[in-house]
């Protein structure tokens, strides 16, 4: 009762200057759901205890919905620390000046996206692109996804010369990687766009039948994933705090943890690394 | 003369619907949905409730911000319903709740994190402003014969409290117990946005595909509606009200900063943000912004919404139909009738989006699976409320049996009632036609999912207007209509 009353008292008239003063001051991280959000919590309640020791702070992970939601909370300061991937780090870092992408994963730095099809459509793989793929059904991943939205839409709208919404029968946006690949397996849509790492983990759980649905085309390589911090941590958690994050993130080898991301291990990134992502949703105007 | 009507009135709506067909995509494309089905069917017959974690904590958050939210929703809604007679109480109250619960949550987002007021808000604000038209309706029909007694200089407040509200009690009761089943669902649809209720783990879990995980919080669910009755008791509801603060204590700090941010700042059209009051290539600029929005966003989705509004009201008026006998004391007894009850609270108890997928497997993305479901969904609760109603028929001895007095008996008798609800339900079928994004069906509500997706706030908000808009249209019409048919306002809800 005490915290539901602080709370509606809080939203009325107290500032924020105030509250941060009053509680103690927890380093809370997130990471867009992009897969398997049922294990997201496990995995990166793992990843907070490990930081927790190394930056001698209490460190907390909160989950997000989406990946518009998990770029809210970090420009809310309601997470400092974040699991992004290309496009939502480069949104959160356009609404919070001063933050910055810190460190990627070794694999973000040629991050793939896979077009799949549905065996009926008879497509192949080939090394260009899937022309045949016009006035299909067509989905998505999440909206708000680099690999699973915008890099596809970027190829799509470059060789088809036209909207994806003009280009197919329907375009859907299931929500998530793993969701677009059960989609398409099924026939409810003929071709999709996967993330290549969602992709070889559920072949992997043996998810995939190869003879419904198989790769037919491989974009070229973007940077994706990293991990982007608030400008104003060192004001919070004192000068250097920030370099210390970068080297924790940097001297995760526990394959246990790096399991959770799945990567092979972390290196440096920096702003302007994520240019061509930025550059991208310009020009097919996801950012203004 | 008035049935006439009504049965005309019928058939025009029964016209558009089919006219809408023309323009709705009902193409069935899927090809292999069996994999897929044989998994969920699998998932259902095997509810593993141990496999999720928080099951507890995930109910009580759902039945903290449902009561809490409705509570919320009643005081506010009571004191406006007290004004409801001034011009902008009106208008207002249309207004918020024109907007979906699920936008005020992702707007609360916005501006206040991850808190519990943002769930709590996210269905007090729409529920006020139906609670206000609603108590007004029921305390302007309640009979003046009462008032009339009073002696002459009785105060307002006297007048109020000892004529007026006595005889609308009972109504105000009813519909209120009503809208704690609505408030659950939409608590447990926040979810679905982030709030730590049911809906967030329903959605996580079918979303991976761990049916046995869906199966167990769709039974929970199921559960907690289907035993309302039982729980839900008037005694009960303060000590309910004083835990439930305590359920949801914790989550994000709010900060004022985050909040004038999104006011002066985040719903300020793009071109203008930065702009000078007098800069001409701004507001050209924004000209050029609203043109855009409207041509390439509004306006299809308008089109989309509307379509499927049309087609699915006529859908749950039919399934209603079919649905209702299933319920009432004059069809089935205890056992049918509890058979009925289960069927029907599965079927409006499971959110749409899920009924729209399931769908989505057999038949392949088009406008089909969302009339489906939609209707399915409606018709569950129009038919679980015409149910109640047609129990209350007083019939002759010598009244016909089976068919006979289903079609010629009990049917035009409940008619109107059927109406008043069916109607009455046209907005919110209006409003629900935003969450199915999945089947790409870019309705009004895909376009603000979009939004605020790409965190454009600004077009979200602009859009948000437009749907408001468009729904206080269609209550309106809604309303011109029931006068003209001389339905009741308010359906009897008992």
């Amino acid at each position: 009762m005490g915290n539901f009353i602080r709370n509606i008292a809080l939203s009325a008239i107290v500032s924020v200057s105030f509250v941060s003063a009053a509680l103690a001051q927890a380093f809370v991280f997130t990471a867009v759901p992009d897969e398997d959000e049922m294990r997201l919590r496990q995995r990166f309640d793992k990843v907070a205890v490990y930081l927790t020791r190394e930056l001698g702070v209490k460190v907390r992970y909160i989950p997000v919905k989406s990946y518009a939601a998990a770029v809210t909370a970090f420009r809310n300061n309601h997470v400092h620390l974040a699991w992004f991937g290309g496009l939502a780090g480069v949104r959160a870092r356009l609404l919070v000046p001063g933050s910055e992408a810190i460190v990627q994963g070794y694999e973000d730095r040629f991050f793939i996206t896979y077009f799949i099809a549905h065996a009926s459509t008879g497509l192949r793989p080939a090394d260009g692109f899937p022309a045949g793929i016009a006035g299909r059904t067509f989905t998505f991943g999440s909206k708000g996804s680099t690999s699973g939205r915008l890099m596809p839409e970027f190829y799509i709208r470059k060789h088809l010369k036209q909207a994806p919404a003009k280009a197919f029968a329907r375009v859907g946006f299931s929500g998530d990687h793993s969701r677009t690949i059960a989609l398409v397996q099924s026939g409810a849509y003929a071709v999709g766009a996967v993330n290549f790492k969602v992709w070889a983990n559920e072949m992997k759980a043996g998810h995939i039948d190869p003879a419904k649905v198989s790769v037919i085309w491989k974009t070229p390589p973007y940077p994706d994933y990293q991990w982007t911090i608030r400008g104003d941590v060192d004001t919070v958690w004192g000068r250097g705090f920030k370099a210390r994050v970068t080297r924790a993130l940097l001297d995760m080898t526990d394959t246990d943890l790096l399991a959770s991301f799945p990567r092979k291990g972390f290196v440096p990134a920096k702003n302007s690394d994520y240019k061509p992502i930025l550059d991208v949703a310009r020009s097919i105007k996801l950012i203004d | 003369m008035r049935r006439s009507e009504r049965v005309s009135t019928s058939f025009g709506f029964l016209g558009v619907g089919l006219f809408c067909l023309v323009f709705a995509d009902l193409s069935v494309s899927t090809l292999d949905p069996w994999q897929e089905m044989a998994r969920m069917a699998r998932g259902l017959v095997t509810p593993d409730f141990l496999a999720v974690d928080r099951l507890g904590e995930a109910l009580l958050q759902t039945l903290a911000f449902a009561l809490l939210g409705v509570a919320l929703g009643v005081v506010a809604g009571f004191g406006l319903a007290l004004v409801f007679h001034v011009r902008v109480v009106r208008w207002g109250c249309a207004f918020v709740r024109a907007i979906h619960e699920l936008f005020w949550a992702l707007l609360f987002l916005q501006m206040l994190g991850l808190t519990a007021l943002t769930g709590i808000l996210a269905i007090a604000l729409p529920y006020a402003g139906i609670f206000a038209k609603v108590y007004s309706e029921i305390l302007e029909e309640a009979g003046p014969r009462a008032a009339d007694t009073l002696p002459a200089g009785s105060g307002i407040v006297s007048a109020f409290f000892f004529a007026r509200l006595p005889d609308a009690f009972v109504h105000l009761k009813s519909y209120t117990f009503y809208r704690v089943e609505c408030g659950l669902r939409s608590s447990a649809v926040l979810g679905f946005v982030g709030l730590p209720t049911l809906g967030f783990y329903l959605e996580s879990a079918f979303k991976q595909g761990h049916y046995s995980e869906v199966s167990a919080l769709l039974f929970l669910f199921y559960v907690v509606i289907a035993t309302l009755r039982l729980w839900m008791r008037p005694r009960l509801i303060p000590v309910y009200l004083l835990i439930a603060p305590f359920v949801l204590a914790g989550g994000a700090e709010i900060s004022l900063d985050n909040i004038v941010r999104f006011f002066t700042n985040d719903i300020v059209p793009y071109p203008l943000r930065s702009a000078d009051v007098l800069d001409i290539t701004a507001w050209t600029a924004f000209g050029t912004w609203t043109w855009e929005l409207v041509a390439d966003q509004a306006l299809p989705g308008i089109v989309a919404t509307l379509v499927l509004t049309q087609i699915a009201l006529v859908g749950s008026g039919v399934l209603t139909l079919v649905f209702f006998p299933l319920v009432s004391r004059r069809f089935l007894g205890p056992v049918g009738r509890t058979a009925g009850h289960a069927f029907l609270v599965v079927v409006r108890s499971t959110p749409e989006y899920i009924l729209a997928y399931v769908l989505l497997q057999f038949w392949g993305p088009s406008m089909l699976p969302a009339i489906v479901a939609l209707s399915l969904h409606n018709g569950a609760i129009i038919g679980h409320l015409v149910g109640r109603f047609s129990d209350e028929l007083a019939l002759r001895p010598d009244h016909p049996r089976g068919l006979d007095l289903y079609a010629y008996e009990v049917v035009p008798r409940v008619y109107g009632q059927f109406l008043a609800f069916l109607f009455y339900r046209w907005e919110v079928i209006l409003r629900e036609t935003a969450i199915l994004g999945i089947l790409g069906i870019q309705t009004l509500g895909f376009y603000v999912d979009s939004a605020i997706a790409e965190i454009r706030l600004d077009r979200a908000m602009f859009l948000i207007v437009i749907t408001a808009l468009l729904n206080i249209a269609v209550d309106g019409l809604s309303r011109a209509i029931r006068a003209r048919l001389r339905l009741a306002t308010t359906p009897e809800i008992q």
